[in-house]
């Protein structure tokens, strides 16, 4: 699974406000490490989501979900997203987004069974996204 | 006919029992009701969990989740809550629990963490429903989190919920048949 990205950051009264555009690829490897043969006669969906995960000095421990997709199961199990923007702010609480180069973007996926145990998954794979140290007022989104 | 005759012998029956077998019956079916809630609290004390069994009861968590599905939920202590995690939570002041998904998590080094939760099926996140100028939930708000689920099970006590009268007349069944019932 790989990752791509650009981003800015843009001043929202108190709190830092990411902006993350990426790639979502999930494809066939060696046959074995792709999302379809995680669909086995138990699995009902799987709810992906992409989230960050980032330390400031507000908080030891951040973390956004940035986007998400139900796949059921029949649905075409590639992904290829290309220029994605999160579908959710990326606020953060306080100011800790700001020259922040240790956030990192992760893909992991909750397996809903028709019945039975309810894991979540991280997906291997995961990319850094350093943010800059001004706030960028120009750029549109 | 054969139905009047039944009904008379029931009622012959209910005279023939004497005393001690009525007491019989009761005691056993009060040690019925007993198991069963030792075993309601034995599932409370092992999950960590006030509630270890919830019936879904809303359409916000679909298509995942469906009204009258099953959740077996844990709430240990040490289980730090982190994004993409299903919990269910209850808003400080009110009693119906809500089962959505965690989708921020700010937690600071001392161990204090707020989050904010959000159903799959929703388009907004839960802030709408948090205790006016509430924004975010804490760890004393989670019921448990959800790490098993049986689909339509519940669907049995959510009818008994909206039509009272059919859970009378379940209990009346099941309190006739432990009454009535001869051991052999």
């Amino acid at each position: 699974l790989r990752k791509n990205l650009e981003d800015f950051t843009g001043p929202r009264e108190r709190s830092d406000l990411g902006f993350v555009t990426f790639d979502i690829t999930a494809d066939i490897l060696d046959g074995k490490s792709d999302l379809q043969s995680i669909f086995d006669w138990n699995v009902k969906q799987l709810f992906l989501y992409l989230s960050a995960e980032y330390s400031t000095k507000n908080n030891a421990l951040n973390q956004v979900v940035l986007w998400d997709k139900v796949m059921l199961r029949g649905d075409n199990p590639k992904l290829f997203l290309k220029d994605m923007k999160s579908k959710y702010f990326f606020f953060d609480d306080g100011n800790g987004l700001k020259g922040n180069r240790n956030v990192t973007l992760t893909l992991s996926w909750n397996v809903v069974p028709n019945a039975g145990i309810l894991p979540l998954v991280t997906g291997s794979g995961h990319v850094s996204v350093p943010f800059p140290d001004t706030y960028e007022t120009t750029k549109s989104y | 006919g054969s139905s009047r005759g039944s009904a008379m012998d029931l009622f012959g029956d209910l005279r023939r029992m004497n005393k001690r077998q009525l007491y019989y019956q009761v005691l056993n079916f009060a040690m019925i009701v007993s198991s069963a809630l030792m075993i309601w609290k034995g599932l409370i004390v092992v999950t960590g969990s006030e509630s270890p069994i919830v019936v879904v009861l809303s359409g916000s968590m679909e298509p995942a989740f469906h009204r009258g599905d099953l959740l077996f939920l844990t709430n240990f202590h040490d289980d730090p809550i982190r994004a993409g995690e299903i919990v269910v939570f209850k808003v400080e002041g009110r009693d119906i629990p809500i089962v959505h998904r965690v989708i921020k998590v700010h937690e600071k080094g001392n161990g204090n963490i707020k989050f904010l939760t959000k159903g799959d099926n929703n388009e907004v996140d839960d802030r709408g429903l948090y205790k006016e100028g509430q924004n975010w939930l804490e760890k004393k708000d989670v019921v448990g989190r959800a790490r098993g689920f049986l689909p339509y099970v519940g669907m049995v006590t959510i009818i008994m919920n909206d039509y009272p009268k059919f859970k009378y007349a379940l209990l009346a069944v099941m309190g006739a048949y432990v009454l009535l019932k001869r051991e052999s």
